[in-house]
């Protein structure tokens, strides 16, 4: 775990990589990608949007693989490894429904609607809130870890379930026919907007993960 | 073999403390009454919109139900300092998951059937035709709840503010149960084939293997901790 063993030089590049990025992906976003013909302005929310909610599933593949490591090793690295992602993850998934419904209101006329996807993106969020409560009233790391790796496996693994439920639930009975972005396909600069803004954004996570791996670790350290 | 009298035997206790003292079932008895109570006064005496929401009242009180009952799984050990008991146990720990399941399954159960009489005798519904699919509906909606609900129990019992803590975590895993059992509920109770809620009565049963699988696998780390 290389970015987490305290090479701060490592980390700090990291940071400076992540800040040019999103500098690079804001003027791409904002300046060179044309405005979009239907939707106008407002599609360039797609540039946050998109990457926030691919950085939550990376993230949240990371609390799956931390909590598998911790169960099988047993060494705290991996809960700290958990732990942060899980929180990483939270945050950057209420990024997306928060962009997303600021995109909706325009685009669709409504702030919320329950459509497959953004229930399935609602249930995520709150699994993973909850299974950061649970990390926070557990006091005794050891503990914490157990519980928090045992819940983190049974977050991920019910994921598809959820997808393919709130599927069949909603489009069994009246298919999205309006409710349904259709991305399909994109031209060249908004796809190049959209690349960077990725990069940009999972260089952020990355940098953020090594911080709050970091903060958890000392946090741990300097307890009794 | 050992493992099966293992879990019967845990299983075997709770149900004979369960008969003995009647707490839990007791009070959800009356609880039942209560929420059928809660259920007409929301929704008014209109019969047309009661029974379009009815598969929905009907799960909203097996979970709620089942959120008591399943939160108090450890109770017993916990409060009558037997924790070490149930950790010191040969053999293997999940046996001890198994048990508690079991004891859990057939307490909802009887909760669920008790309910599902309140609910025809009030609403002045025939449920009998429906009988055969709701039961395989209702068992495996409530094995979901209950896989799950145990292995969380487990791991609240010893968290400040547990009450509170189990639901909010036990909800959200619990939406691909909820959504299932609801649609194929409203299926049965509207009388049409089982083929026509297949996918759903996989699902359910896909997520039964899932969490039946991780509760065994895992018990022994709640267990211990």
């Amino acid at each position: 775990m290389w970015f987490s063993t305290g090479r701060r030089g490592l980390t700090g590049v990291l940071g400076w990589l992540a800040a040019l990025g999103l500098l690079a992906g804001l003027g791409l976003a904002l300046g060179v990608a044309p405005r979009e013909v239907s939707q106008g302005n407002v599609q360039r929310i797609m540039y946050l949007h998109v990457p926030s909610i691919l950085t939550a599933y990376l993230a949240f593949a990371i609390v799956l693989v931390a909590s598998l490591g911790y169960l099988v090793s047993r060494r705290q690295a991996w809960d700290h490894w958990a732990g942060s992602a899980a929180e990483l993850g939270t945050v950057f998934t209420g990024l997306t429904l928060a962009s997303g419904s600021l995109w909706g209101k325009p685009t669709w006329g409504t702030w919320w609607t329950w459509d497959a996807r953004l229930t399935s993106t609602a249930v995520m969020f709150v699994t993973y809130v909850a299974y950061l409560m649970l990390r926070g009233m557990i006091d005794e790391a050891e503990r914490r870890a157990q519980f928090a790796a045992v819940l983190g496996i049974v977050a991920a693994l019910n994921l598809p379930l959820v997808h393919f439920s709130v599927l069949w639930w909603r489009t069994l009975h009246q298919p999205p026919t309006l409710l349904r972005p259709v991305p399909a396909a994109l031209a060249g600069i908004f796809r190049l907007t959209l690349g960077v803004n990725w990069a940009a954004f999972t260089l952020l996570f990355a940098y953020l993960l090594a911080k709050r791996i970091r903060v958890g670790r000392l946090s741990e350290e300097g307890l009794p | 073999m050992r493992f099966a009298r293992r879990a019967w035997i845990l299983a075997w206790k709770d149900l004979t403390i369960e008969w003995r003292a009647k707490e839990t079932l007791n009070s959800l008895f009356f609880f039942a009454l209560l929420l059928i109570f809660l259920f007409q006064f929301a929704l008014g005496p209109d019969r047309e919109r009661l029974s379009a929401a009815l598969p929905g009242l009907l799960w909203l009180g097996f979970i709620l139900s089942g959120l008591l009952s399943l939160g108090r799984t450890f109770a017993g050990e916990r409060d009558n300092d037997c924790w070490d008991g149930l950790r010191l146990a040969p053999g293997e720990k999940s046996a001890i998951y198994v048990g508690k399941l079991a004891g859990n399954l057939l307490l909802m159960l009887a909760v669920e059937a008790i309910f599902l009489l309140l609910f025809g005798v009030f609403f002045d519904l025939d449920l009998v035709a429906a009988l055969p699919g709701l039961a395989l509906v209702v068992g495996l909606g409530t094995l979901g709840l209950a896989a799950v609900g145990t292995l969380f129990a487990a791991m609240t019992a010893h968290v400040r503010a547990r009450e509170l803590l189990f639901p909010v975590l036990l909800l959200p895993v619990e939406v691909p149960v909820l959504l299932g059992t609801v649609k194929a509920t409203e299926a049965v109770l509207l009388g049409e084939p089982l083929g026509t809620v297949a996918h759903w009565l996989k699902l359910l049963a896909v997520a039964n293997v899932i969490y039946l699988t991780i509760g065994v696998l895992t018990f022994d780390v709640v267990l211990d901790g």
